[in-house]
């Protein structure tokens, strides 16, 4: 080799500035054993798709390979086929949407829809809103296309709207230019709250006012444990909201499909930036899912799906108030998550390590704020383990947390200030020599 | 026995331990260059059924690519030795020698290699004895700047090099994080360098020093992992006699701690040319951006037929 050395990567100087940051790290190297049957994993949110009749799918599958299959298994539509457009706007109608199919565009899971939006409205240094915290899959597409992400609070009702008028102020007031407001308004990932009605009215006037487009997204709107989450915020406002959609909860994630129901004029933009990013929506699996929505009772299965993540949520509930009194939780009305707050001197970040040796993995509050803020939170999802695990993962994760504390004890300001806690000397007398 | 005659190696790889993630990217890389040569490899991630598949399967050769505790601690290459199944890499108690860093800087030391003056010390102690009064002694003895690490485990994973005595109780939690004992030791400046030791039959023989500078900061997890983050010089940027010293001090801790067929000695060499002993590592990386294969095709070696000449070495010397 000669003297100049070499950095393994030839074309370092060449990457694009949106790729700063991209860097595989230790926490990430951490996640790795997450996979191993032994550690009982609350850290992702898997969906049980073991729930889902296997019949179902292969009954399906059957069906549309029996009609042919040739247009399923060919290139199809940049928007999407009708049929599952149509199907689309039946399941939104569940949560009060009203609109056209042909406002609908399908896309590679409702991740790919968040990316193509981004895409279409953030130029490098724009604003975009998020909740404090954010869905981690979001902040890393908003840091893809640069974004600069103002978080907004949230309390147990969801987005705070003063707090949102504030923040608008504040970014307008410094020249930044906000793109869009991005809120996950039911059972919240991470924070597993739901926006309440009057507070989804309310933010959508402010941004009416601002001139502030919102983008809510929904995967987890059907999945609610006791009574229905508010309507959409998309059946308040046609014109200022993007709703995404997704089957990957209600059905599975494997399929990759999911939505984006958009005013007309940015319909338009995003059938085209789909169709330069993919050609077109996965066909197979819309005809898939087509036929599956025709054929079986969905809505029995979300019923389904229902019961068994109320189930686990209790469990995990019980779990901490057994296992963890001494921290703070929400307890979630739907969806998949827990956020759990941790004494001030604990870091979620710090203490993975730990678990890692516990076999318990979660995920660290700071995988959700653009800011490097949430180290004193975790996500625990229960969607995936069965309730024994859950009871299972959360007693590790009493170890891990009881470890860190006793560890940190030791190095406290408080016992590395306290007296008491200095050697003690103690006098010998001297032997008795009478 | 010629590589064609090798039908067999199971590969293990992954395992639970903190480096899963590199000893997955390790192994495959190990079967992806065995396989160039004809040879079957199968990967495996232990798990509960291994011991008895090993049992059924009989491979040639194990090659263990499972970094962290149960694959460089001695005790599933005692179990190896165990099972009679020959395999790559020291043997156990060799293993259990290096993975301690204290044991193999004192073993380092009588075998007349520098190594920085450190203390070791347990979670145990803090708490019994008062971090106040622990601590100030550590300060004392061993000013800033320091480093401090687990005493066991790899690719720079709770390692802090502290420059102020106010980050030292930091440092310590996040050390004890991995591992109840914890080195505290003087940091030597000089140049960071890795030297591979190789052994396929003719004697330990240390390869090319390899030079690390980080772009910034020190040669934790991220320089280590993610490609350009870290600048390497093979062969180092020294002088021959240093060069030669670094040489000599990598052979001689191989040879000091028993160790067999491949190792890599970590060193700082300072500004008079002396090499300092951090530490070494009987499974190093065998990863896209680590060390050991970077110095094997600096000294001309095809890193199929290397591996496989390594495993060749494992069954000769399992017959022995």
């Amino acid at each position: 080799m000669s003297d100049k050395g070499t950095n393994l990567d030839p074309w370092y100087d060449s990457y694009a500035d949106r790729t700063a940051g991209l860097s595989a790290s230790e926490v990430r190297a951490l996640f790795a054993v997450a996979s191993r049957p032994e550690v009982v994993s609350l850290a992702g949110g898997m969906p049980y798709v073991s729930a889902l009749p296997r019949e179902l799918v292969t009954g399906a599958i059957d069906r549309v390979m029996a009609d042919g299959g040739a247009m399923a298994m060919q290139y199809g539509s940049g928007q999407g086929t009708p049929a599952i457009r149509e199907h689309i706007m039946q399941i939104m109608a569940m949560e009060g949407i009203r609109g056209s199919a042909d406002d609908v565009v399908v896309t590679t899971g409702s991740q790919q829809a968040l990316d193509l939006v981004t895409r279409l409205f953030v130029n490098p240094g724009d604003v975009v809103l998020a909740e404090s915290p954010s869905y981690v899959g979001a902040l890393g597409v908003f840091k893809a296309y640069q974004a600069d992400v103002v978080h907004v609070p949230m309390d147990e009702h969801g987005l705070v709207p003063e707090a949102l008028r504030e923040a608008i102020t504040a970014v307008t007031a410094r020249g930044g230019r906000i793109k869009f407001l991005y809120t996950i308004p039911n059972f919240h990932n991470p924070a597993g709250v739901t926006l309440t009605w009057a507070r989804r009215v309310e933010i959508l006037e402010i941004c009416r006012s601002a001139g502030i487009l919102v983008l809510e997204d929904n995967p987890y709107g059907l999945l609610y444990f006791d009574q229905p989450a508010p309507q959409a915020m998309r059946s308040i406002d046609d014109e200022g909201v993007i709703y995404l959609g997704s089957f990957s909860k209600t059905l599975a994630p494997g399929f990759r499909v999911g939505w984006a129901l958009a005013p007309h004029a940015i319909r338009e933009k995003l059938i085209l930036a789909n169709e330069s990013a993919t050609l077109s929506p996965n066909s197979f699996g819309q005809f898939v899912i087509t036929e599956y929505l025709d054929q079986a009772d969905w809505r029995g299965q979300i019923e389904t799906f229902r019961d068994l993540y109320r189930e686990r949520r209790d469990a995990m509930i019980s779990a901490l108030g057994e296992y963890l009194p001494s921290l703070t939780w929400n307890v979630p009305d739907g969806g998949f998550f827990v956020w759990v707050g941790l004494p001030a001197e604990l870091d979620s970040k710090a203490m993975l390590p730990r678990a890692v040796k516990e076999l318990v993995a979660y995920t660290p509050g700071t995988a959700f704020f653009a800011d490097g803020d949430g180290r004193q939170n975790i996500r625990l999802s229960f969607c995936y383990p069965t309730p024994e695990s859950i009871r299972t993962g959360v007693a590790r994760l009493a170890n891990v947390v009881n470890g860190e504390l006793d560890l940190l004890r030791t190095f406290s300001p408080a016992s590395l200030s306290n007296p008491a806690t200095r050697p003690q000397s103690v006098v010998v007398p001297p032997p008795n020599t009478n | 026995m010629a590589s064609s005659e090798l039908r067999t190696v199971t590969v293990l790889a992954g395992g639970i331990s903190h480096e899963r993630d590199v000893s997955l990217r390790s192994g495959r890389r190990v079967v992806d260059s065995l396989v160039t040569h004809g040879i079957q490899v199968e990967l495996r991630d232990p798990d509960a059924a291994l011991l008895g598949h090993l049992t059924a399967s009989r491979p040639d050769v194990v090659w263990p690519a499972l970094h962290g505790a149960s694959g460089e601690d001695g005790a599933l290459r005692g179990l190896l030795e165990a099972l009679d199944v020959p395999f790559v890499g020291s043997t156990a108690a060799a293993a259990r020698l290096a993975w301690d860093k204290p044991t193999a800087k004192e073993l380092a030391r009588r075998a007349g290699v520098s190594t920085p003056r450190g203390i070791t010390l347990s979670h145990d102690a803090f708490r019994e004895l008062g971090a106040v009064g622990v601590l100030a002694a550590i300060a004392e003895e061993h000013p800033v700047p320091v480093v401090v690490k687990p005493a066991r485990g790899g690719s720079a994973q709770g390692v802090t090099v502290v420059d102020d005595i106010g980050a030292l109780p930091r440092a310590m939690v996040d050390a004890y994080t991995y591992c109840d004992d914890v080195i505290v030791e003087q940091k030597i400046t000089g140049t960071e360098v890795a030297v591979g030791v190789i052994d396929t039959g003719d004697g330990p023989l240390a390869l090319p020093a390899v030079e690390i500078v980080p772009r910034q900061g020190f040669y934790g997890f991220e320089a280590r992992y993610n490609a350009g983050e870290t600048t390497f010089y093979t062969p180092a940027r020294m002088d021959s006699a240093a060069s030669e010293a670094a040489a000599r001090a990598a052979v001689a801790v191989h040879e000091a701690l028993g160790l067999r067929h491949l190792s890599r000695v970590d060193l700082i060499v300072d500004a008079a040319g002396t090499p300092w002993f951090l530490e070494v590592n009987v499974l190093p990386g065998l990863t896209e951006t680590s060390l050991v294969p970077m110095a094997l095709e600096s000294a001309g070696y095809e890193l199929g037929m290397f591996y496989a000449a390594l495993a060749e070495k494992a069954v000769a010397d399992h017959r022995r």
